[in-house]
């Protein structure tokens, strides 16, 4: 049975895709933060904790929100969903931040809530918690989207029965510059929700390329 | 399941650059700990471990030679300097070569060169030395490695966790040989960090104990060859058999109040490294001193039913290595199995969590077969890792 | 004590990026942890950095905390306490 990409979001260039509908479209984007609060109320999302997380978690937070609106990740036994993320710039956005806290020794006010998102797996931290998500994890660092990694990464999981799903992708921020790529993985047979506009891909290399290249 | 040998290892911190000389260290009872007054770093003495710089430099220089590069000791940065050396002591004495093509390197770090940042420092190094592939890069072209290295950065069980993925790709045929190796340094941007959480301790750190006041920032590298093969001298093996990942999915910094995660972590390792709970003899914890951390812990412990199993934590000797932790203290736990020695739990005295577990009080010499590493951290991760002698 | 309220509210919303919420929203009475605001432990974190930064008070043992962030008022209490002191 091979293992196939049933959902997937991408979020680039101002547009917001979720499996072949475009849903969000910016043309002109000012800030990040103006556009993922739009998008944020747009698809009336609700979690109290949102304007708490840093640029990379709302990203990450967000695309998985989209991701798995419809897919009833309920269907997966407890601790059987893996998350598996990475990027180039780990958590440089947040870095830059609390480096800029600690600049001045005179103005010295290092944030905790701002610290504890120096770490870029945080945002895979925001998703398992939102989801209730105790499976594996991993946050991986590459300097440009490595699907050959990705999906060894991903497919080991799920092969070997580490996982029985996986939501993985691409989720990678730098001011106002960011694209989120992510993709729900499971084995044929597992229940997929079917939907009309977007059949199930096969879990390759080149179809994980084409989806960071949607446009 | 296909065997994974753990064939050579190196440990760089406050007690010495190879893992041999951190036995000693570790044997003599010594905690590499000690309050540092640097303004660089803090304005505040804090409770540190740090790696000699001079000796780092020195060693450095050293291997330069051995190595054909035409770059200069002034063009790698600190840390650089530091997972080269590991990554040389560990392949000095086996005949892997680095060069092979059925051979990955794993990184595990938390920050990397992240000192970059400090305005000291933005004309020496390119500003790109911060991404962490940047650093992989460098890594890779000193050595030679054939593959493009494999970045781990998943906070605290960044190492347990790349040791776990090492040993996947070589069961699953993927490579012949993993060289893993972790690292982190001590910064004012990391200090900083803890410091606004409160978690940092006035004095070396006391894993466990009912007087703890929270984790001791410590700086080092670790490295471990991983080989599809059993090693060369024949005598005894050292095998990674079975590991887990999983997330408490409760709070980004604060720990499950249950433990129960870690314990699916630890039981989900063992079961598939083929024992059962009670063939574990040693459980070395995560332990870093912070309240709610090792009560955390402890109650995995008890609910795996290790509470009888001699538990230490490393973090008394050289304090929390971030990155560097998870590969530094399986590395000690490998010397531990092959010494046959059980390593006292530095900063240690009075029982302090509410589950009763055995926290090794006395260095002693013991048959140590079938071992447990754990590792936690913030955004809620667990990982666990299972080591075997035969 | 109203005005240093009013002024606490508004730096709280920033502090704690309490986007969707407005000074309306605060009872000055109720309390900030666990129901109200739902605030958590990296809150209270944030809540001493508030206090040292905007106020040049530092909270030496974080145990204290929890009686003077229990409501807005206990806050704004505990600061024209201090700075009278001063």
């Amino acid at each position: 049975m091979d293992n196939q990409i049933t959902a997937y979001t991408y979020i680039g260039e101002g547009k917001v895709v979720v499996n072949k509908r475009l849903i969000f479209y910016q043309e002109k984007i000012a800030t990040f933060a103006e556009f993922i609060r739009a998008l944020y109320k747009q698809e009336q999302v609700s979690y109290p904790k949102f304007y708490k997380m840093d640029s990379l978690s709302k990203l990450g937070f967000i695309s998985a929100e989209l991701l798995l609106r419809n897919e009833n990740p309920g269907r997966f036994k407890p601790g059987s969903l893996a998350v598996v993320l990475a990027n180039s710039s780990s958590s440089l956005d947040t870095d830059l931040a609390h480096q800029d806290s600690i600049r001045n020794r005179s103005a010295y006010f290092p944030s905790p809530s701002v610290f504890v998102y120096t770490l870029a797996n945080i945002v895979i931290g925001e998703i398992c918690i939102r989801n209730g998500f105790k499976g594996e994890n991993a946050f991986l660092v590459s300097e440009k989207f490595n699907p050959a990694q990705l999906q060894e990464y991903v497919s080991d999981l799920l092969d070997n029965g580490y996982a029985e799903a996986c939501i993985c992708g691409w989720v990678e921020i730098l001011g106002n510059n960011f694209k989120a790529v992510m993709a729900l993985v499971e084995k044929e047979g597992s229940g997929a929700v079917i939907k009309k506009e977007f059949a199930p891909l096969p879990f390759t290399e080149a179809t994980l390329n084409d989806l960071m290249n949607v446009n | 399941m296909k065997p994974v040998y753990a064939i050579s290892e190196n440990i760089i911190s406050s007690l010495g650059f190879t893992a041999s000389e951190n036995a000693d260290g570790l044997l003599s009872g010594t905690s590499g700990i000690s309050i540092h007054q640097d303004t660089a770093l803090y304005f505040n003495p804090v409770a540190l471990s740090l790696v000699d710089t001079f000796q780092t430099e020195q060693r450095f220089e050293a291997i330069l030679d051995n190595y054909k590069t035409e770059h200069k000791s002034g063009s790698y940065t600190r840390l650089e300097k530091m997972l080269i050396l590991s990554i040389a002591g560990a392949l000095q004495d086996i005949s892997v070569r680095a060069g092979n093509p059925r051979l990955i390197l794993i990184l595990s770090t938390t920050k990397g060169n992240i000192n970059l940042l400090e305005d000291r420092f933005t004309a020496k190094f390119d500003h790109k030395r911060i991404y962490l592939w940047a650093l992989a890069s460098v890594i890779r072209d000193f050595f030679g490695f054939a593959n493009t290295p494999l970045i781990i950065s998943n906070a605290c069980i960044s190492g347990v966790m790349a040791l776990i993925k090492a040993s996947r790709l070589l069961r699953s045929g993927k490579y012949d040989y993993a060289v893993v190796a972790g690292g982190d340094i001590a910064t004012e941007f990391v200090i900083s960090g803890f410091q606004s959480f409160q978690a940092l301790s006035s004095e070396p750190c006391k894993p466990f104990d009912l007087n703890r006041k929270g984790l001791s920032l410590g700086e080092g590298c670790g490295t471990i060859v991983l080989s599809a093969n059993p090693p060369d001298t024949g005598s005894t093996s050292i095998l990674l058999a079975g590991g887990a990942v999983s997330n408490d999915a409760n709070h980004i910094s604060g720990p499950s109040r249950t433990g129960e995660e870690l314990s699916m972590a630890i039981n989900t390792a063992i079961r598939e490294s083929g024992f059962v709970n009670r063939d574990v003899d040693y459980i070395s914890a995560h332990g870093t001193a912070t309240p709610f951390n090792d009560e955390m812990e402890a109650k995995a412990i008890s609910l795996s039913r290790m509470n009888e199993v001699p538990v230490n934590s490393f973090k008394g000797y050289w304090g929390h290595t971030l990155g560097a932790s998870g590969i530094m203290e399986s590395a000690a736990l490998i010397r531990s199995m092959k010494m046959n020695c059980l390593f006292r739990s530095a900063g240690y005295e009075t029982p302090g969590v509410t589950e009763t577990i055995n926290v090794i009080q006395e260095t002693t010499y013991k048959p140590v077969n079938t071992c447990l590493k754990t590792a936690s951290g913030f955004g809620g991760c667990n990982a666990a890792l299972v080591f075997q002698k035969t | 004590m109203d005005e240093l309220i009013d002024k606490l509210k508004k730096e709280i919303i920033a502090q704690l990026n309490l986007e969707d919420i407005s000074e309306g929203d605060i009872n000055p009475d109720a309390p900030l942890f666990g129901e109200g605001l739902g605030l958590d432990s990296i809150d209270a974190l944030e809540l001493i950095v508030l206090l040292e930064k905007n106020y040049g008070i530092k909270i030496e043992d974080p145990k204290d905390g929890k009686k003077i962030f229990y409501s807005i008022r206990t806050m704004a209490e505990f600061i024209t306490e201090h700075q009278k002191k001063a």
